[in-house]
């Protein structure tokens, strides 16, 4: 009886999951549209009525013997035949149901009625009861069960239901753990916190927030917790323990273990019945999780304007198109925008002619049908800074992610031609091109510093794999052109840095890493998505001082991201404006800015607060502020 | 990463002083009349009385926990009341069965899960949704009844593997493998339901990572993304799943040992139990719940190994 | 709009702060068991009088947010005290915290945690008003003021806040603030997570309800432009201790400590020419700060640049 643990993400510390349950009767409608959860709730109400209807579907006592009929096979007065003693297989297996299912019943309730409020308590309240009852825990969840249940049932007596009962009390951890983790993520979340400002007591935020976020994983686990309980007491029956008068399939299994020779037939009813009952629990578990967690995998993910955002708009899943006083403007531009477009106003000079390094002709994205890169064209010259700018959602991200055919894999991308350096590459970009283009040719800076490092791994063994890789360096050589680079990227401390893992770096050294490593192979062309957004707007200076001067040593080409035009003002020589999947004005940066075409780009230029009116002293204004009456 | 550990030992030590506490407790008080079974029932009273007088059963429980705990403390078990060999012994006989079995399953269930997960994770389609079924096989059918069906087909019909016994590896090295296969196999079928499951769910979170996408623009191969990066990355939650595994598989073993009439611990716990023999169950108890300790160490061990932050401030 | 209590008469200075934090001390527990405690606010201390905003600008770790959890009741306060309307509220029970959530509201950063994702709006923004026992029928037509001031449709109420993008998720989190017509609402980043033309849109809406209702604001960010925008004063926060205080065009325009001069140059200006001389003017300030004393313990190392364990 190996014992599988319910949830076993819950028992796994730092991933605790926070999903609100939906309301009730959309759950409860959803439920009955999957087949999976249909088919295993009514599989397991029949066996809970066939046990509770025992006497009228069998007129057998389960423990009445009659020698005559031992091992009588199925057939004739029993259907499923006798076993070894003579007793009536069907109104054993019927009869041992009902101990079955209640017993295991009693221990889920147990498990839940200690583990919920104790979750409850130790994940919201915190404190000195949140430590004991964790360390209580971690104890219980090493106990071996069937160890403790065979003491417990050689020395308190033979009862079916104690050994349940006591089961449910050595459950009752993985339930603490569960609520504990989900408490412990919503009591982080912002909205508890906004909650707590409003005013409400810790009960009523219990009960409003913290609740309804509990109670899908425990419903998921008492399914799953009714299915171990099927097999941890049937392992007790087979071992001879437990009650002897009642029938229970796993004593049946042991009467079959018996006579396994003579009648292997008999170890068929009891554990088909035993693998239906917990394979039911445990598929209803799973199809409870699709249906209470679905929206776990669509959950919009928040980065800050992370490339997501685009794709989650796109699918409809995500951030939909700004309403009211946003659409209503956006509207008005993209009308203006089209007529502008016709008129070819918008697409000026910038185009680079002859020397390209990097050409896209109408590249397309979609995700399921819906567009979010749409028909993008664009060039890029060997030693040129090409800026993509744009707001969330308008394909920036997913135009640079398509060059270097890191696209995820539900995208689909099409182009009407895509050559860098004269090579044409296919609609997948640079990494389907095989050795020597992605991560050589091409090189990455990602977005956020933090998560972009491996965690396990060492700083400067991250930055050597690709350069052994690449340039074919020995461990040694690797290191010694590592170092360099850290150096030359602005680390004081290259050495304690290469031996550092990431958690052991700010972001903005982090920054530095992912830049070193962007350039350890001598790229002849760097995509940078947002490079600086994460960062402070200090470190973001000095890293952008960086980029730029690494830039112009190795005479780069470089499509940098962003959305903010004060770093497109400071390192771009040409700045591409996206909306909606499309390019809308394309020229030359000081053009641009000195003479925005396109009334996209100048609603977003008018956004920019850099020039803003400062706001006059509240003295000043006191007599026109304040008085609405 | 050392005060981690020393915290783990002792919390190890601890849950053994209060598993075997509770077991000593339990099995002092109640009511059953333990001199009087093994004396039999045609003894007087008077031989009943000598009994509990030797065995020390008419002094108060403290007492005898004491005695119990200081001998025990110096790794004398005492004596089985019913076959009057020393616990120790008997018991260091039957270690090699069951840890033969138990750690067999353990890494059984290590790389199955670990193939099993990374390929539904990476491959998906098809693979993803046989391995989802086979989880859900595994988790709804019981270790004993996996034990049942291998003996009965693969050892009494086909007859490929010995049904019953244990040879031990001194004798023979194969015959000890032979022996220990279907028990292993049986016990690991539902730890590596569990496990693959897991495997595959934290592969499937860690492809997804910016990282991952990170070292692809990298270009680095395949085989190092997967195997290297990604999967060291995955592999702590699945060991913390394994861990509590390895505490079904302990359990898993009466049950088994059944099965394939094998003379191990889980075996003595059981006949230990159903006899009320007070010292061999206590033994029993220390030696099982030791095991798990030191396993779920050794995974901490390894856990500190995978994850840096652990074993680096 | 009338039922907006704007209530007050014209601010004036002399009435005297609405808030007032002194010398306000933060400790966080260190991580793990052993280590010291961090020092996260070192002596802060501020005003901000009705109807008024105060800016308050820092980069990461300068301890900003902490602050306006202190104030919000959501962090533990170490020393000093803060002061509303007269009284200290920094060590407040549970029960006399609750009450002052009538005049201390609060928006933060993220749109997308600060909204329960399984309430409606409407549920939203009536949970300021369980406390109050309002009737079904107030709540409702509140719920109706509240979104048209925030200018959201009034269907609004009964979607749920996913169906909504962050610009109008931040709407609601204003009007959640607004429900019971507070005195102050502590503003935490309530822009930065905001496209550019969204986050114009949205600081617009926040001067429009203070020159309608006399709220005032904390308004907690790492923009010096965007300060500049919405504040009448503005604090600098440095590594848990102000550095400086004043008007906002002077600090946003000609600030006259080294760190906020420093923030400053760092902003980059959305225009070729001019970011080029500003560029140049960081550098040259950056080499004077190396090559001279560095002034109120201001090192030439970047704040946040420094390893995070």
């Amino acid at each position: 009886m190996t014992l599988p643990m319910p949830d076993p993400a819950a028992a796994t510390a730092g991933q605790p999951v926070a999903i609100a349950v939906p309301r009730r009767d959309r759950t409860l409608r959803r439920l009955l549209k999957d087949p999976t959860a249909v088919v295993c709730l009514s599989v397991l109400t029949l066996i809970a009525l066939a046990s509770a209807a025992a006497p009228l579907l069998t007129s057998y006592d389960p423990s009445a013997s009659d020698l005559a009929d031992a091992l009588a096979s199925p057939g004739g007065s029993h259907p499923l035949g006798a076993d070894g003693v003579g007793r009536d297989v069907l109104s054993r297996l019927l009869y041992g149901g009902r101990t079955s299912l209640l017993g295991t019943a009693l221990a889920t309730a147990i498990a839940i009625a200690i583990g919920v409020p104790a979750g409850l308590v130790a994940g919201y309240l915190r404190g000195w009861f949140d430590g004991l009852a964790d360390w209580v825990s971690n104890l219980v969840m090493s106990i071996p069960a069937i160890i403790l249940l065979l003491v417990v049932l050689a020395t308190v007596g033979q009862s079916t239901y104690l050994a349940m009962a006591v089961f449910g009390v050595l459950m009752s951890p993985g339930v603490f753990r569960l609520v504990r983790g989900s408490v412990n993520a919503v009591r982080e979340e912002l909205y508890v916190d906004a909650a707590r400002v409003s005013g409400l007591s810790d009960t009523r935020i219990v009960r409003r927030h913290v609740l309804p976020v509990v109670q899908a994983p425990v419903i998921i686990q008492a399914a799953q917790l009714f299915g171990i309980g099927i097999l941890i007491q049937a392992g007790l029956e087979f071992l001879g323990l437990g009650s002897t008068a009642e029938a229970s399939w796993g004593s049946m299994l042991n009467d079959a273990f018996g006579n396994i020779y003579t009648k292997p037939l008999l170890l068929l009813w009891p554990g088909v019945a035993i693998a239906v009952t917990v394979a039911a629990a445990g598929l209803l578990a799973n199809a409870l999780t699709d249906v209470l967690v679905g929206g776990r995998a669509a959950k919009p993910r928040r980065h800050r304007k992370a490339a997501t955002a685009a794709v989650a708009g796109a699918t409809g899943t995500g951030t939909p198109a700004d309403g009211t006083t946003e659409t209503a403007e956006a509207a008005d531009i993209t009308e203006a925008a089209e007529a502008a477009d016709t008129a070819g106003a918008a697409l000026r000079t910038g185009e680079p002619v002859g020397d390209e390094l990097l050409v896209v002709r109408d590249l397309r994205i979609a995700y399921g049908g819906s567009a979010v890169v749409d028909g993008v064209s664009l060039a890029v010259r060997r030693g040129e800074v090409l800026g993509l700018v744009g707001e969330s959602g308008s394909g920036k991200s997913q135009t640079a992610f398509a060059v270097l055919g890191l696209l995820p894999p539900e995208a689909h991308a099409t182009v009407g031609a895509l050559s860098f350096g004269g090579t044409e590459l296919s609609a997948s970009g640079a990494e389907a091109a095989g050795d020597g283009m992605l991560g050589r040719r091409i090189a990455y800076v990602p977005q956020e510093p933090m998560s972009n490092l491996d965690p396990s791994f060492r700083i400067g063994t991250q930055l050597s794999e690709p350069m052994r890789r690449h340039l074919g360096l020995s461990r040694a050589e690797a290191r010694k052109k590592v170092l360099a680079l850290l150096d030359r990227v602005g680390i004081a401390d290259p050495a304690r840095v290469y031996a550092a893992y990431p958690h052991q770096v700010s972001g903005g050294m982090a920054q530095r890493v992912l830049i070193a490593a962007a350039v350890s192979c001598d790229p002849d062309l760097l995509i940078a998505d947002e490079p600086t957004t994460a960062l402070d707007v200090t470190v973001q200076a000095e890293v952008l001082d960086l980029m730029r001067s690494l830039q112009k040593e190795r005479d780069m080409g470089m499509i940098l991201v962003t959305h903010d035009f004060g770093v497109v003002a400071d390192i771009c020589d040409r700045v591409a404006v996206m909306q909606t999947g499309r390019i809308v004005e394309s020229a030359p940066a000081a053009e641009l800015f000195a003479d925005p075409r396109h009334p996209y780009t100048r609603m977003l230029l008018a956004s920019t607060l850099e020039d803003s009116e400062p706001r006059r002293p509240l003295t000043a204004t006191a007599a026109s502020e304040g008085v609405d009456a | 990463m050392k005060t981690f550990l020393a915290r783990r030992l002792l919390s190890g030590v601890v849950l053994v002083f209060v598993i075997s506490s509770l077991t000593f407790v339990l099995m002092r008080l109640t009511g059953t009349d333990i001199a009087r079974n093994i004396v039999g029932p045609t003894a007087t009273t008077q031989q009943v009385a000598a009994k509990e007088a030797e065995l020390g059963l008419d002094r108060s429980v403290v007492v005898q926990y004491w005695d119990w705990l200081t001998a025990a403390v110096r790794g004398d078990f005492g004596r089985s009341w019913f076959s009057g060999d020393t616990v120790t012994s008997s018991l260091t006989d039957k270690l090699p069965v069951t840890l033969s079995i138990v750690l067999g399953g353990l890494l059984l269930s290590a790389v199955a899960s670990v193939l099993l997960g990374v390929a539904a994770a990476v491959r998906g389609g098809l693979l993803d949704r046989v391995v989802q079924l086979l989880a859900i096989i595994g988790f709804a059918v019981p270790s004993f009844l996996v034990a049942l069906v291998l003996a009965l087909f693969v050892a009494v019909e086909w007859g490929w593997l010995p049904a019953t016994g244990y040879t031990p590896f001194a004798v023979s090295p194969s015959a000890w493998f032979e022996s220990i296969t279907l028990p292993s196999i049986s016990l690991a079928v539902g730890a590596v339901a569990a496990t693959a499951q897991q495997v595959r769910g934290a592969m499937v979170d860690v492809l997804r990572k910016d990282y991952i996408r990170t070292l692809r623009s990298r270009g680095l191969s395949r085989r190092s993304l997967l195997l290297k990066h990604a999967l060291r990355n995955a592999a702590p939650p699945a060991l913390t799943v394994l861990g509590l595994q390895f505490v079904g598989l302990v359990g898993g073993a009466v049950v088994v040992e059944k099965v394939f009439g094998l003379t191990g611990i889980g075996s003595a716990a059981n006949s230990a139990a159903s006899s009320g023999d007070s010292p061999l169950l206590m033994g029993v108890v220390v030696v099982m719940v030791t095991l798990v300790v030191v396993v779920n160490l050794l995974l901490d061990v390894a856990q500190g190994w995978l994850n840096p932050k652990v074993r680096v401030g | 709009m009338s039922t907006v209590a704007p209530a007050e008469p014209a601010p004036a200075r002399e009435t005297g702060p609405l808030l007032s934090v002194d010398k306000l001390v933060v400790d966080y527990p260190g991580k793990g068991r052993g280590r010291p405690p961090v020092r996260v606010l070192k002596g802060v201390s501020v005003d901000v009088h009705p109807g008024e905003t105060l800016g308050l600008v820092g980069e990461s770790g300068s301890g900003k947010t902490t602050l306006g959890r202190a104030i919000l009741g959501l962090a533990p306060v170490t020393g000093g005290t803060i002061g509303f309307g007269g009284r200290d509220i920094s060590a407040l029970g549970r029960k006399e915290r609750r009450a002052l959530s009538d005049d201390i509201q609060v928006v933060f950063q993220d749109p997308y945690t600060s909204l329960n994702p399984a309430l409606t709006v409407g549920d939203i923004l009536t949970e300021p008003l369980l406390v109050t026992g309002a009737s079904d029928a107030d709540a409702g037509r509140r719920v109706r003021e509240l979104l048209d001031q925030v200018r959201l449709p009034a269907d609004a109420g009964e979607r749920l806040p996913r169906e909504f993008s962050g610009g109008q998720r931040q709407r609601i989190a204003i009007a959640r603030a607004l429900t019971r017509a507070p005195k102050i609402i502590v503003c935490d980043e309530p822009v930065s997570a905001l496209d550019l033309s969204t986050q114009a849109r949205i600081l617009d809406l926040f001067i429009e309800i203070q020159e309608r209702t006399g709220v005032a604001y904390l308004f907690i960010t790492h923009d010096l432009s965007v300060v500049r925008h919405i504040s009448h004063r503005v604090a600098v926060l440095y590594r848990g201790e102000i550095v400086e205080t004043g008007e906002a065009s002077a600090v946003t325009t000609a600030p006259e400590h080294p760190y906020t001069r420093r923030l400053l140059l760092a902003a980059p200006v959305p225009d070729p020419a001019r970011q080029a001389e500003r560029r140049a003017a960081r550098l040259e300030f950056a080499a004077r700060q190396q090559a001279g004393a560095p002034t109120d313990g201001l090192s030439g190392t970047p704040a946040a640049d420094e390893p995070t364990s």
